[in-house]
């Protein structure tokens, strides 16, 4: 209770200068505020920064793990970054590829979870039922559908059942449109295999860009039930019609959370492990064998995933430093 | 005044509806039904009204139709996989994937670990991560903003790239070599003794130290087992998810501080300045005020945490390593089919097979989506009540 004996000194002894207490009451309530982020910084220094200290060390070094429980580390310097990028035939090429699908995926994500988030936004019937259905990915969305749609390679069981293959073998039951149906519905209009196969590219990556938006959609829904209905008003008085309404007011509203969604989606599509740069390190890391001079796959799979870190953090800046620039903010009082 | 007059009460309201109803209806229907159906205003509405109904069923389908096939499939019996004219719907009904997973396999100790681990993991990462934004949202101090961008580094930094030192953090954990010096290992200067480790041999400085080993000899067998020569092991046990959960490093839980931050920051700080003049203290204050108060949130990030670590794959696979410590991700493996159903000489095996996979994974999401169907209110309360906003 020394804080209440410190108050009521304030409040009797009302000549001392008053500057000086506030000070010490901002400076206490500084400290307080380091004990209440005190669980990370422990956490932070003691256990994270060794880990990525660690990391770093491992991807300089050859390692070797020993029969009693120990382990011996050999350094090799570059040689496991030089090995990722000059040797290994296909880490560059899943970077190149990584990256191309990713150029697609980060804004059709956002576009998309922005345009269900004011759809959903919306007064009408059913609306909790389809807010329900559209938040089931985000509880389910660290990859267990994925692994068991992984272990579901040896049976694409509903199309092969059904005699019906499209010759790509890779069908699998969940894809939402079989490719025998966009063929009939291309096969009278005389256009190529080519932009059928694209469209049901097009048409499956829906289910996946679905599934990975719904964290995105919670934080636009968000956002757009904190703009002020009275703005929203003034405009209807003004007579803007819906499209004008939505450039000129929500749009510039929510893009401070587009910034926001913006990085999220980069990280997350980044980082899951349904990325093929990340299915690639992580097949690098249990093939375990690399090369004899390196010693095995878990220290080239974290030089690997150390320059890719470098690549995420350059995007994210880059995104970053370019949206910020037309972000707007309001100014409350 | 009268209070039968004010605009508001039930009467008078009463009254101005009905004179408002007795005008209309001097209008013959046809001019109505003219005015009301057919402009432009409701012509773009119903068109509006169409195409949005179209867009979400269609893509409530999408999200739901992974769903039904599983679900479909779960109720075959094998006759129907390799039966042409099946396709959604099951022919001959059974249940014996359900009872081979629920009775053969080790489905319930799964469940019965995987909801301890949860359940402790979500209360201790939705308090800390609650404390942790907490402190962020309203105590200006020196290093906030760096300190932040510290939490924000935890999420960018992917999982692989510190997945084997997290592995070796905590199979040989250790606090600056404490253990390890304590054990007998002595001191193993990080980046220097290792060089002289090239040829095998171990020099580091200090072996004499060895108190441990007396220790050791004391202490039953159940504790000493964790002790290694490089530090305790803690795998296979829950400890590196808790001290994880408990620092506020586990998975995505910068995300939860970020917007705990948020939620914090759109509390007015006079509640808090009241609270101090009553007497209250900050730690006080943020239990017994601002907590309660925050409970959508809370509850939204608890859902969060729990649904997450549940499905979680990446740690469970990387601490538990033995068959005593199952989890449910780990389920979904060859090794887990229920033997009554296992028959591979049986000619659509493939696809019974997938059809198993995809129970054992519907019976892991089953308890999850109990769990959404009473907290989904609150996912979405919680989120839009916090006013997110990215200032």
């Amino acid at each position: 209770m020394t804080n209440d004996a410190k108050l009521q000194n304030t409040v009797a002894k009302k000549s001392a200068p008053k500057k000086r207490k506030i000070a010490s009451l901002d400076k206490r309530k500084a400290r307080v505020g380091w004990i209440f982020v005190l669980p990370f910084l422990i956490g932070f220094v003691l256990i994270y920064l060794p880990i990525i200290f660690d990391s770093i060390k491992f991807s300089f070094f050859k390692i070797v793990i020993q029969q009693g429980g120990g382990f011996i580390l050999e350094p090799v310097g570059f040689h496991n970054y030089l090995y990722a990028l000059l040797e290994d035939p296909d880490f560059v090429q899943t970077l190149v590829t990584g990256m191309q699908e990713l150029a697609f995926d980060i804004p059709a994500i956002i576009i998309f979870s922005l345009f269900m988030a004011v759809l959903l936004n919306q007064k009408m019937v059913g609306r909790a039922v389809f807010r329900a259905i559209f938040f089931i990915p985000v509880i389910l969305a660290t990859g267990l559908m994925e692994t068991v749609e992984g272990q579901n390679i040896l049976g694409t069981y509903m199309d092969s059942a059904n005699g019906i293959d499209d010759g790509s073998g890779s069908s699998a039951a969940n894809d939402i449109v079989s490719a025998v149906d966009i063929e009939r519905l291309f096969a009278n209009m005389k256009v190529g295999t080519e932009l059928m196969e694209t469209a049901l590219t097009w048409i499956n990556n829906i289910y996946d860009i679905v599934n990975r938006s719904g964290v995105q959609m919670l934080i636009f829904l968000s956002a757009l039930q904190s703009i002020s209905p009275a703005i929203y008003e003034a405009c209807k008085i003004d007579g803007a019609t819906a499209w004008e309404t939505f450039w000129k007011i929500t749009f510039p509203m929510i893009s401070p959370m587009i910034l926001v969604n913006g990085v999220y989606t980069i990280v997350d599509a980044f980082t899951t492990q349904s990325n093929s740069v990340m299915m690639f390190i992580k097949q690098v890391k249990n093939s375990g064998n690399g090369n004899e001079f390196s010693g095995g796959g878990d220290v080239i799979s974290s030089a690997m995933s150390w320059m890719y870190f470098l690549i995420v953090i350059a995007v994210i800046s880059l995104v970053a430093l370019i949206f910020s620039s037309y972000v707007f903010y309001q100014r409350r009082d | 005044m009268n209070a039968q007059n004010t605009p508001n009460s039930p009467k008078v309201l009463k009254e101005s509806k009905r004179r408002i109803k007795v005008d209309f209806e001097r209008t013959d229907a046809k001019t109505r039904f003219k005015e009301k159906y057919i402009s432009f205003f409701f012509l773009t509405k119903v068109v509006w009204f169409i195409f949005r109904l179209v867009l979400l069923v269609g893509i409530s389908y999408v999200v739901l139709f992974p769903f039904f096939t599983k679900i479909a499939s779960s109720f075959m019996s094998p006759e129907d996989f390799v039966d042409v004219t099946v396709r959604l719907i099951p022919k001959n009904w059974t249940l014996d994937i359900y009872k081979g997973i629920l009775t053969e396999t080790n489905y319930w100790k799964a469940f019965g670990n995987t909801l301890l681990l949860s359940t402790s993991c979500a209360l201790i990462q939705t308090f800390v991560c609650a404390t942790i934004g907490y402190g962020f949202a309203k105590y200006k101090f020196k290093g906030n903003g760096i300190i932040f961008l510290l939490v924000m580094l935890t999420m960018i930094i992917p999982h692989q790239t510190i997945e084997l030192s997290m592995f070796m953090k905590f199979r040989y954990f250790d606090f600056f070599g404490i253990f390890q010096l304590l054990a007998g290992g002595g001191i193993d200067l990080p980046w220097f003794s290792v060089t002289t480790l090239a040829d095998g041999t171990v020099t580091p400085y200090l072996t004499e130290i060895n108190i441990l080993k007396g220790v050791i000899d004391i202490v039953p067998d159940k504790w000493s087992k964790f002790w290694t020569a490089g530090g305790l092991n803690l795998c296979n046990t829950y400890v590196p998810l808790l001290v994880l959960s408990a620092t506020g490093l586990a998975f995505k839980n910068g995300l939860y501080i970020f917007m705990l931050r948020q939620f914090f920051r759109g509390i007015p700080d006079s509640l808090e300045e009241s609270a101090y003049i009553d007497g209250a203290g900050n730690f006080r204050t943020f239990i017994q005020i601002v907590l309660p108060m925050s409970v959508p949130m809370l509850i939204t990030v608890f859902l969060f945490s729990f649904c997450w670590q549940w499905t979680d794959e990446f740690y469970t696979n990387m601490f538990f390593t033995t068959a005593t410590s199952m989890t449910m991700p780990k389920l979904i493996s060859v090794s887990e089919i229920p033997k009554s159903l296992k028959d591979p000489n049986f000619e659509g095996w493939n696809m019974v097979q997938a059809a198993i996979f995809n129970t054992m994974g519907l019976c892991i999401i089953a308890p999850l989506i109990v769990l959404y169907l009473f907290g989904q209110r609150y996912l979405v309360e919680g989120i839009e009540r916090s006013g997110l906003t990215a200032e």
